[in-house]
Protein backbone atom coordinates (compact mmCIF):
# COMPACT_ATOMS: atom_id res chain seq x y z
CA UNK A 1 0.00 0.00 0.00
CA UNK A 2 1.94 2.60 -1.97
CA UNK A 3 -0.62 5.41 -1.15
CA UNK A 4 -1.35 5.07 2.55
CA UNK A 5 2.77 6.91 2.83
CA UNK A 6 0.99 9.55 0.26
CA UNK A 7 -0.92 12.91 1.83
CA UNK A 8 -4.51 11.96 1.61
CA UNK A 9 -6.09 14.33 -1.17
CA UNK A 10 -9.41 15.58 -2.19
CA UNK A 11 -10.70 13.21 -5.04
CA UNK A 12 -11.20 15.42 -7.79
CA UNK A 13 -14.87 16.04 -9.42
CA UNK A 14 -15.37 13.45 -11.91
CA UNK A 15 -14.04 10.92 -10.31
CA UNK A 16 -16.57 11.68 -7.22
CA UNK A 17 -18.84 11.66 -9.94
CA UNK A 18 -17.93 8.04 -10.90
CA UNK A 19 -18.10 6.97 -7.60
CA UNK A 20 -21.61 8.37 -6.97
CA UNK A 21 -23.57 7.15 -9.96
CA UNK A 22 -21.54 4.11 -9.39
CA UNK A 23 -22.97 3.85 -6.33
CA UNK A 24 -26.87 4.55 -7.38
CA UNK A 25 -26.18 2.50 -10.26
CA UNK A 26 -27.78 -0.79 -8.49
CA UNK A 27 -31.23 1.63 -7.25
CA UNK A 28 -31.07 3.22 -10.99
CA UNK A 29 -31.66 -0.01 -12.88
CA UNK A 30 -34.34 -1.27 -10.59
CA UNK A 31 -36.42 1.78 -11.05
CA UNK A 32 -35.72 1.96 -14.72
CA UNK A 33 -36.35 -1.66 -14.88
CA UNK A 34 -39.50 -1.67 -12.83
CA UNK A 35 -40.19 1.10 -15.45
CA UNK A 36 -40.01 -0.74 -18.13
CA UNK A 37 -42.11 -3.63 -17.14
CA UNK A 38 -44.69 -1.42 -17.74
CA UNK A 39 -44.68 -0.60 -21.16
CA UNK A 40 -47.90 -2.67 -22.78
CA UNK A 41 -45.66 -5.25 -24.77
CA UNK A 42 -48.33 -7.49 -24.54
CA UNK A 43 -46.23 -10.55 -22.71
CA UNK A 44 -48.78 -12.90 -20.77
CA UNK A 45 -48.15 -12.45 -16.97
CA UNK A 46 -46.22 -8.98 -17.40
CA UNK A 47 -47.50 -7.93 -14.11
CA UNK A 48 -45.75 -10.98 -11.89
CA UNK A 49 -42.34 -9.64 -13.41
CA UNK A 50 -42.47 -6.49 -11.07
CA UNK A 51 -42.59 -7.84 -7.94
CA UNK A 52 -40.38 -10.43 -9.37
CA UNK A 53 -37.28 -8.51 -10.25
CA UNK A 54 -37.93 -6.51 -7.54
CA UNK A 55 -37.41 -8.87 -5.12
CA UNK A 56 -34.70 -10.32 -7.46
CA UNK A 57 -32.83 -7.08 -7.62
CA UNK A 58 -33.52 -5.70 -3.29
CA UNK A 59 -31.76 -9.97 -2.67
CA UNK A 60 -28.96 -9.41 -4.94
CA UNK A 61 -27.69 -5.71 -3.93
CA UNK A 62 -28.53 -6.69 -0.23
CA UNK A 63 -26.24 -10.09 -0.55
CA UNK A 64 -23.34 -8.06 -2.35
CA UNK A 65 -23.23 -4.51 -1.93
CA UNK A 66 -25.43 -3.21 1.14
CA UNK A 67 -24.14 0.25 0.49
CA UNK A 68 -25.49 0.29 -2.73
CA UNK A 69 -29.36 -0.92 -1.54
CA UNK A 70 -29.98 1.19 1.71
CA UNK A 71 -33.05 0.80 3.63
CA UNK A 72 -33.79 4.00 2.84
CA UNK A 73 -34.05 3.61 -1.49
CA UNK A 74 -35.50 0.13 -0.42
CA UNK A 75 -38.42 1.43 0.91
CA UNK A 76 -39.07 4.10 -1.90
CA UNK A 77 -38.33 1.40 -4.27
CA UNK A 78 -41.61 -0.59 -2.44
CA UNK A 79 -43.45 2.73 -2.62
CA UNK A 80 -43.14 2.94 -6.30
CA UNK A 81 -44.09 -0.52 -6.91
CA UNK A 82 -47.19 -0.24 -4.62
CA UNK A 83 -47.75 3.13 -6.65
CA UNK A 84 -47.25 1.54 -9.88
CA UNK A 85 -49.59 -1.45 -9.41
CA UNK A 86 -52.28 -1.35 -7.52
CA UNK A 87 -51.68 -3.33 -4.11
CA UNK A 88 -52.65 -1.29 -0.58
CA UNK A 89 -49.99 1.49 -0.19
CA UNK A 90 -46.95 0.80 1.92
CA UNK A 91 -47.14 -3.29 1.37
CA UNK A 92 -44.62 -3.58 -0.64
CA UNK A 93 -42.44 -1.46 1.12
CA UNK A 94 -42.47 -3.29 4.17
CA UNK A 95 -42.64 -6.49 2.68
CA UNK A 96 -39.14 -5.42 0.54
CA UNK A 97 -37.79 -4.05 3.86
CA UNK A 98 -38.23 -7.73 5.57
CA UNK A 99 -36.49 -9.34 2.05
CA UNK A 100 -33.52 -6.63 2.61
CA UNK A 101 -33.28 -7.20 6.87
CA UNK A 102 -33.64 -10.77 5.94
CA UNK A 103 -30.73 -10.69 3.61
CA UNK A 104 -28.30 -8.39 5.27
CA UNK A 105 -28.47 -10.43 8.70
CA UNK A 106 -27.71 -13.79 6.86
CA UNK A 107 -24.80 -12.27 4.32
CA UNK A 108 -22.07 -13.74 6.63
CA UNK A 109 -23.53 -16.86 5.96
CA UNK A 110 -24.66 -16.76 1.93
CA UNK A 111 -21.47 -15.15 0.69
CA UNK A 112 -19.38 -18.08 0.63
CA UNK A 113 -21.71 -20.65 -0.86
CA UNK A 114 -22.50 -21.71 -4.31
CA UNK A 115 -24.81 -20.15 -6.53
CA UNK A 116 -27.04 -22.86 -6.82
CA UNK A 117 -27.61 -22.73 -3.03
CA UNK A 118 -28.11 -18.27 -3.09
CA UNK A 119 -31.05 -18.89 -5.82
CA UNK A 120 -32.37 -21.33 -3.69
CA UNK A 121 -32.65 -19.49 -0.71
CA UNK A 122 -33.66 -16.46 -2.97
CA UNK A 123 -36.70 -18.92 -3.62
CA UNK A 124 -37.79 -19.47 0.15
CA UNK A 125 -37.54 -15.59 0.54
CA UNK A 126 -39.47 -14.79 -2.36
CA UNK A 127 -41.99 -17.68 -1.84
CA UNK A 128 -42.12 -16.54 1.93
CA UNK A 129 -42.66 -12.80 0.54
CA UNK A 130 -45.22 -13.60 -2.07
CA UNK A 131 -47.22 -15.31 0.10
CA UNK A 132 -47.02 -12.90 2.95
CA UNK A 133 -48.14 -10.12 0.09
CA UNK A 134 -51.49 -12.21 -0.83
CA UNK A 135 -52.20 -12.95 3.21
CA UNK A 136 -51.73 -8.54 3.62
CA UNK A 137 -54.26 -8.23 0.33
CA UNK A 138 -56.29 -10.52 1.19
CA UNK A 139 -56.30 -9.06 5.02
CA UNK A 140 -56.96 -5.48 3.55
CA UNK A 141 -59.50 -6.29 0.75
CA UNK A 142 -61.55 -8.66 2.63
CA UNK A 143 -61.66 -11.35 0.03
CA UNK A 144 -60.47 -14.00 -0.39
CA UNK A 145 -57.60 -13.73 -4.01
CA UNK A 146 -56.93 -16.75 -5.80
CA UNK A 147 -54.19 -18.70 -5.69
CA UNK A 148 -52.65 -18.72 -9.16
CA UNK A 149 -51.29 -15.95 -9.44
CA UNK A 150 -49.69 -16.41 -6.59
CA UNK A 151 -47.79 -19.31 -7.97
CA UNK A 152 -47.36 -17.61 -11.18
CA UNK A 153 -45.59 -15.13 -9.10
CA UNK A 154 -43.51 -17.62 -7.40
CA UNK A 155 -42.62 -19.48 -10.08
CA UNK A 156 -41.43 -16.22 -12.09
CA UNK A 157 -39.52 -14.78 -9.40
CA UNK A 158 -37.83 -18.40 -9.33
CA UNK A 159 -36.79 -17.87 -13.26
CA UNK A 160 -35.96 -14.37 -13.26
CA UNK A 161 -33.47 -14.40 -10.40
CA UNK A 162 -31.04 -16.36 -12.73
CA UNK A 163 -30.97 -13.92 -15.88
CA UNK A 164 -31.01 -10.60 -13.29
CA UNK A 165 -27.90 -12.26 -11.47
CA UNK A 166 -26.10 -12.83 -14.57
CA UNK A 167 -26.23 -9.64 -15.76
CA UNK A 168 -25.51 -7.86 -12.39
CA UNK A 169 -22.77 -10.26 -11.22
CA UNK A 170 -21.14 -8.47 -14.36
CA UNK A 171 -22.08 -5.45 -13.06
CA UNK A 172 -21.24 -6.12 -9.93
CA UNK A 173 -17.75 -6.00 -11.21
CA UNK A 174 -18.06 -3.35 -13.30
CA UNK A 175 -20.43 -0.94 -13.34
CA UNK A 176 -21.26 -0.93 -9.82
CA UNK A 177 -18.00 -1.20 -8.19
CA UNK A 178 -17.41 2.27 -6.51
CA UNK A 179 -13.76 0.54 -5.62
CA UNK A 180 -13.10 1.08 -9.11
CA UNK A 181 -13.82 4.73 -9.24
CA UNK B 1 -20.71 16.08 2.41
CA UNK B 2 -21.12 16.26 6.36
CA UNK B 3 -18.68 14.65 8.27
CA UNK B 4 -20.27 12.44 11.15
CA UNK B 5 -17.95 10.28 13.67
CA UNK B 6 -17.90 6.75 12.81
CA UNK B 7 -19.84 5.53 15.62
CA UNK B 8 -22.92 7.90 14.98
CA UNK B 9 -22.57 6.50 11.36
CA UNK B 10 -22.49 3.15 12.37
CA UNK B 11 -25.77 3.77 14.48
CA UNK B 12 -27.09 5.75 11.96
CA UNK B 13 -26.88 2.61 9.31
CA UNK B 14 -28.30 0.25 12.51
CA UNK B 15 -31.07 2.24 12.87
CA UNK B 16 -32.06 3.12 9.17
CA UNK B 17 -33.73 0.00 8.65
CA UNK B 18 -36.07 -0.15 11.75
CA UNK B 19 -37.23 3.61 10.99
CA UNK B 20 -37.90 2.88 7.22
CA UNK B 21 -40.01 -0.14 8.42
CA UNK B 22 -41.39 2.21 10.89
CA UNK B 23 -42.19 4.58 8.26
CA UNK B 24 -43.76 2.03 5.98
CA UNK B 25 -45.96 0.51 8.09
CA UNK B 26 -47.61 3.76 8.98
CA UNK B 27 -48.11 5.00 5.28
CA UNK B 28 -50.03 1.22 5.02
CA UNK B 29 -51.81 2.73 8.03
CA UNK B 30 -52.62 6.27 6.83
CA UNK B 31 -53.18 4.70 3.11
CA UNK B 32 -56.00 2.05 5.00
CA UNK B 33 -57.48 5.28 7.37
CA UNK B 34 -57.68 8.03 4.51
CA UNK B 35 -58.27 6.14 0.54
CA UNK B 36 -58.10 9.16 -0.93
CA UNK B 37 -54.04 9.50 0.11
CA UNK B 38 -52.74 6.71 -1.99
CA UNK B 39 -55.30 7.95 -5.05
CA UNK B 40 -53.40 11.76 -4.75
CA UNK B 41 -50.18 9.93 -4.54
CA UNK B 42 -50.58 7.72 -6.98
CA UNK B 43 -52.20 9.96 -9.65
CA UNK B 44 -49.73 12.44 -9.38
CA UNK B 45 -46.80 9.59 -9.81
CA UNK B 46 -49.41 8.76 -12.95
CA UNK B 47 -49.06 12.60 -13.88
CA UNK B 48 -45.13 12.32 -14.05
CA UNK B 49 -45.22 9.02 -15.68
CA UNK B 50 -47.75 8.92 -18.30
CA UNK B 51 -45.63 11.59 -20.65
CA UNK B 52 -42.34 9.55 -19.82
CA UNK B 53 -44.23 6.39 -20.67
CA UNK B 54 -45.41 8.03 -24.21
CA UNK B 55 -42.54 9.39 -24.98
CA UNK B 56 -40.61 6.29 -24.35
CA UNK B 57 -43.34 3.78 -25.99
CA UNK B 58 -43.20 6.41 -29.17
CA UNK B 59 -40.78 3.98 -30.91
CA UNK B 60 -42.62 0.73 -29.83
CA UNK B 61 -45.79 2.06 -31.37
CA UNK B 62 -44.20 3.13 -34.58
CA UNK B 63 -42.31 0.12 -34.96
CA UNK B 64 -45.49 -2.00 -34.94
CA UNK B 65 -46.78 -0.22 -37.65
CA UNK B 66 -43.81 0.08 -39.91
CA UNK B 67 -43.88 -3.89 -39.17
CA UNK B 68 -47.55 -3.98 -39.73
CA UNK B 69 -47.44 -2.35 -43.17
CA UNK B 70 -44.19 -4.09 -44.91
CA UNK B 71 -45.55 -7.26 -43.41
CA UNK B 72 -49.23 -5.64 -45.29
CA UNK B 73 -46.78 -5.82 -48.50
CA UNK B 74 -46.62 -9.38 -49.15
CA UNK B 75 -50.45 -10.24 -49.02
CA UNK B 76 -51.86 -6.58 -50.42
CA UNK B 77 -53.78 -8.77 -53.67
CA UNK B 78 -55.33 -11.14 -51.35
CA UNK B 79 -56.28 -8.73 -49.07
CA UNK B 80 -57.79 -6.39 -51.04
CA UNK B 81 -60.05 -8.62 -52.43
CA UNK B 82 -61.31 -9.43 -49.22
CA UNK B 83 -61.58 -6.38 -48.31
CA UNK B 84 -64.04 -5.25 -51.51
CA UNK B 85 -65.89 -8.56 -50.80
CA UNK B 86 -66.70 -7.30 -47.20
CA UNK B 87 -67.26 -3.81 -48.11
CA UNK B 88 -70.26 -4.93 -50.62
CA UNK B 89 -71.74 -6.88 -47.76
CA UNK B 90 -70.96 -3.21 -45.56
CA UNK B 91 -73.03 -1.16 -48.18
CA UNK B 92 -76.28 -3.97 -47.90
CA UNK B 93 -75.76 -3.91 -43.94
CA UNK B 94 -75.65 0.47 -44.76
CA UNK B 95 -78.80 0.47 -46.47
CA UNK B 96 -80.40 -2.15 -43.82
CA UNK B 97 -78.83 0.29 -41.03
CA UNK B 98 -80.20 3.82 -42.62
CA UNK B 99 -83.89 1.99 -43.12
CA UNK B 100 -83.86 1.10 -39.29
CA UNK B 101 -82.50 4.41 -38.10
CA UNK B 102 -85.60 6.40 -39.76
CA UNK B 103 -88.05 3.44 -38.88
CA UNK B 104 -86.45 4.29 -35.19
CA UNK B 105 -86.40 8.16 -35.49
CA UNK B 106 -90.45 7.54 -36.49
CA UNK B 107 -90.92 5.45 -33.65
CA UNK B 108 -89.29 7.68 -31.26
CA UNK B 109 -91.32 10.81 -32.37
CA UNK B 110 -94.54 9.09 -31.62
CA UNK B 111 -93.29 7.79 -28.50
CA UNK B 112 -92.39 11.36 -27.72
CA UNK B 113 -88.77 9.97 -26.51
CA UNK B 114 -86.66 11.93 -24.84
CA UNK B 115 -83.05 11.59 -26.16
CA UNK B 116 -80.30 10.79 -23.38
CA UNK B 117 -77.54 13.82 -23.39
CA UNK B 118 -74.08 12.65 -25.75
CA UNK B 119 -71.41 12.11 -23.10
CA UNK B 120 -68.24 14.03 -23.59
CA UNK B 121 -65.33 12.23 -24.08
CA UNK B 122 -61.57 12.12 -24.51
CA UNK B 123 -59.41 9.75 -26.63
CA UNK B 124 -56.06 8.71 -25.08
CA UNK B 125 -53.01 6.47 -25.74
CA UNK B 126 -52.82 4.03 -23.83
CA UNK B 127 -49.03 4.15 -22.30
CA UNK B 128 -48.64 1.68 -19.75
CA UNK B 129 -49.63 -1.26 -18.36
CA UNK B 130 -49.92 -1.10 -15.01
CA UNK B 131 -51.53 -4.14 -13.30
CA UNK B 132 -50.50 -5.61 -10.34
CA UNK B 133 -50.69 -9.55 -9.80
CA UNK B 134 -54.17 -9.32 -9.14
CA UNK B 135 -55.34 -6.03 -10.16
CA UNK B 136 -55.62 -5.52 -13.70
CA UNK B 137 -55.04 -1.68 -15.22
CA UNK B 138 -54.07 0.26 -17.76
CA UNK B 139 -52.45 4.38 -18.08
CA UNK B 140 -53.69 6.05 -20.48
CA UNK B 141 -52.43 9.96 -21.31
CA UNK B 142 -54.87 12.70 -21.73
CA UNK B 143 -54.49 15.98 -22.81
CA UNK B 144 -53.45 18.45 -20.64
CA UNK B 145 -56.68 20.67 -19.45
CA UNK B 146 -57.93 22.94 -17.08
CA UNK B 147 -60.83 20.89 -15.97
CA UNK B 148 -61.47 19.18 -12.53
CA UNK B 149 -59.86 15.87 -12.78
CA UNK B 150 -62.09 13.99 -10.08
CA UNK B 151 -64.73 15.02 -13.02
CA UNK B 152 -63.43 12.19 -15.32
CA UNK B 153 -63.50 9.87 -11.95
CA UNK B 154 -66.09 7.24 -12.70
CA UNK B 155 -65.99 7.99 -17.06
CA UNK B 156 -66.38 4.63 -19.03
CA UNK B 157 -63.43 3.29 -21.23
CA UNK B 158 -64.15 1.83 -24.78
CA UNK B 159 -62.13 0.54 -27.60
CA UNK B 160 -63.47 0.58 -30.70
CA UNK B 161 -65.66 -2.37 -29.86
CA UNK B 162 -66.25 -2.70 -26.14
CA UNK B 163 -66.58 -1.33 -22.94
CA UNK B 164 -62.91 -2.29 -21.80
CA UNK B 165 -63.41 -0.62 -18.02
CA UNK B 166 -64.04 2.19 -15.68
CA UNK B 167 -61.35 5.62 -15.16
CA UNK B 168 -60.90 4.60 -11.07
CA UNK B 169 -58.26 7.74 -10.45
CA UNK B 170 -57.50 10.42 -12.67
CA UNK B 171 -54.83 13.28 -12.47
CA UNK B 172 -54.67 16.62 -15.34
CA UNK B 173 -52.43 14.57 -17.53
CA UNK B 174 -53.28 10.69 -16.91
CA UNK B 175 -56.15 8.68 -16.02
CA UNK B 176 -55.77 4.78 -15.14
CA UNK B 177 -58.17 2.42 -16.25
CA UNK B 178 -59.45 -0.31 -14.22
CA UNK B 179 -60.22 -2.97 -16.82
CA UNK B 180 -63.14 -5.42 -16.45
CA UNK B 181 -61.12 -8.41 -16.03
CA UNK B 182 -59.97 -6.99 -12.67
CA UNK B 183 -60.91 -8.92 -9.48
CA UNK B 184 -62.68 -5.70 -7.97
CA UNK B 185 -64.66 -5.20 -11.22
CA UNK B 186 -68.47 -5.65 -11.12
CA UNK B 187 -70.67 -4.62 -13.55
CA UNK B 188 -74.82 -5.10 -14.04
CA UNK B 189 -75.11 -6.37 -17.55
CA UNK B 190 -78.46 -7.16 -19.45
CA UNK B 191 -78.18 -10.28 -21.39
CA UNK B 192 -79.95 -11.02 -24.69
CA UNK B 193 -82.30 -8.68 -26.63
CA UNK B 194 -84.94 -8.89 -23.75
CA UNK B 195 -82.05 -7.65 -21.53
CA UNK B 196 -82.75 -10.14 -18.56
CA UNK B 197 -80.10 -8.73 -15.38
CA UNK B 198 -76.86 -10.51 -14.51
CA UNK B 199 -73.60 -9.26 -13.03
CA UNK B 200 -70.11 -9.37 -14.12
CA UNK B 201 -67.47 -9.71 -12.39
CA UNK B 202 -63.57 -9.79 -12.94
CA UNK B 203 -61.43 -12.63 -11.83
CA UNK B 204 -58.00 -11.81 -12.80
CA UNK B 205 -58.58 -13.83 -15.56
CA UNK B 206 -59.43 -13.18 -19.04
CA UNK B 207 -62.77 -13.41 -19.08
CA UNK B 208 -65.15 -12.16 -16.70
CA UNK B 209 -67.84 -14.22 -15.27
CA UNK B 210 -71.19 -13.94 -15.06
CA UNK B 211 -73.22 -14.14 -11.19
CA UNK B 212 -77.23 -13.54 -10.26
CA UNK B 213 -78.74 -14.27 -13.45
CA UNK B 214 -82.43 -15.35 -13.23
CA UNK B 215 -83.05 -19.21 -11.95
CA UNK B 216 -84.34 -20.66 -14.46
CA UNK B 217 -83.19 -18.98 -16.92
CA UNK B 218 -79.57 -19.62 -17.93
CA UNK B 219 -77.70 -17.24 -20.00
CA UNK B 220 -77.81 -18.59 -23.58
CA UNK B 221 -74.48 -19.32 -25.10
CA UNK B 222 -73.81 -16.67 -27.43
CA UNK B 223 -76.02 -13.97 -26.36
CA UNK B 224 -74.79 -10.37 -26.23
CA UNK B 225 -74.00 -8.83 -23.41
CA UNK B 226 -74.79 -4.89 -22.87
CA UNK B 227 -74.40 -2.62 -19.81
CA UNK B 228 -77.34 -2.24 -17.35
CA UNK B 229 -77.83 1.28 -15.81
CA UNK B 230 -78.94 -0.27 -12.48
CA UNK B 231 -76.98 0.87 -9.94
CA UNK B 232 -76.34 4.03 -11.85
CA UNK B 233 -72.59 3.53 -13.08
CA UNK B 234 -73.08 2.65 -16.58
CA UNK B 235 -75.79 4.27 -19.12
CA UNK B 236 -77.47 1.35 -20.23
CA UNK B 237 -76.93 -0.27 -23.57
CA UNK B 238 -72.80 0.09 -24.46
CA UNK B 239 -71.61 -3.40 -25.29
CA UNK B 240 -69.46 -5.73 -23.56
CA UNK B 241 -69.01 -8.73 -25.01
CA UNK B 242 -70.42 -12.44 -25.51
CA UNK B 243 -71.85 -14.93 -23.24
CA UNK B 244 -69.94 -18.17 -23.37
CA UNK B 245 -69.98 -21.49 -21.50
CA UNK B 246 -66.22 -22.34 -20.26
CA UNK B 247 -64.74 -26.05 -19.47
CA UNK B 248 -66.34 -25.61 -15.84
CA UNK B 249 -69.85 -25.14 -17.95
CA UNK B 250 -69.91 -21.68 -15.97
CA UNK B 251 -71.12 -18.83 -17.85
CA UNK B 252 -68.08 -16.32 -19.06
CA UNK B 253 -68.21 -13.40 -20.93
CA UNK B 254 -65.81 -13.35 -23.70
CA UNK B 255 -65.15 -9.43 -24.28
CA UNK B 256 -65.45 -7.23 -27.23
CA UNK B 257 -62.50 -5.02 -26.48
CA UNK B 258 -59.05 -6.45 -27.34
CA UNK B 259 -58.11 -6.21 -23.30
CA UNK B 260 -54.74 -8.02 -24.29
CA UNK B 261 -53.63 -5.19 -26.67
CA UNK B 262 -55.10 -1.90 -25.67
CA UNK B 263 -53.64 0.93 -27.63
CA UNK B 264 -56.59 3.76 -27.60
CA UNK B 265 -59.13 4.14 -25.22
CA UNK B 266 -62.13 6.72 -25.64
CA UNK B 267 -63.43 7.88 -22.26
CA UNK B 268 -66.56 8.82 -21.76
CA UNK B 269 -67.70 10.77 -18.75
CA UNK B 270 -71.64 10.61 -18.44
CA UNK B 271 -73.65 13.06 -16.38
CA UNK B 272 -73.84 12.58 -13.31
CA UNK B 273 -77.77 12.66 -12.84
CA UNK B 274 -78.54 8.93 -11.69
CA UNK B 275 -79.05 8.11 -8.19
CA UNK B 276 -75.95 7.13 -6.53
CA UNK B 277 -75.82 3.52 -5.54
CA UNK B 278 -72.67 2.89 -6.43
CA UNK B 279 -70.53 5.80 -5.16
CA UNK B 280 -67.25 6.41 -6.15
CA UNK B 281 -65.04 6.99 -2.78
CA UNK B 282 -63.02 10.12 -4.36
CA UNK B 283 -66.27 11.69 -5.44
CA UNK B 284 -67.49 12.97 -2.09
CA UNK B 285 -64.12 14.27 -0.17
CA UNK B 286 -63.52 15.77 -3.55
CA UNK B 287 -66.55 17.77 -3.76
CA UNK B 288 -66.26 18.73 0.08
CA UNK B 289 -62.41 20.38 -0.76
CA UNK B 290 -63.40 22.04 -3.96
CA UNK B 291 -66.95 23.67 -1.56
CA UNK B 292 -64.05 24.67 0.50
CA UNK B 293 -61.38 26.59 -1.57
Amino acid sequence: MARRTTVRRRPSLWRRLDALSRLAFPAGMMVFGLFMLGLPFGIPGQAEFRPAYAMACVFFWSLYRPQSMPAPVVAIIGLVLDLLGLTPIGLWAVLLLCLHGATVASRRRLIPQSFLMTWAVFIAMSAALSGLGWAGEVAFGMHVLPLRPLAAQIITAAGVYPAVAGFFIRAHRGAAAVELA
Amino acid sequence: MIRLSVPFRQALARLSLPMMLMVSLCLVLIGRADQNFSGHLRASMDDVLAPAYHFVGAPIVAAEHSGGVIGHLFDLQAENEQLQAENATLLQWQAVAMALAAQNNALKASLNYVPAPAPAFFTGDVVADLGGVYARSVLVVLPPSDNDPSAMVGAVAMDGRGVAGRVVEAGTRSARVLLITDLNSHIPVGLGADGSPALMVGTNGSDPALLYWAPGQPPAEGAMVLTSSVGGAFPPGLPVGVVHYNAQNDPVVLPLADLDSLRLLRLFSYANNEPKLTPVPQDAKAAAKHRKH
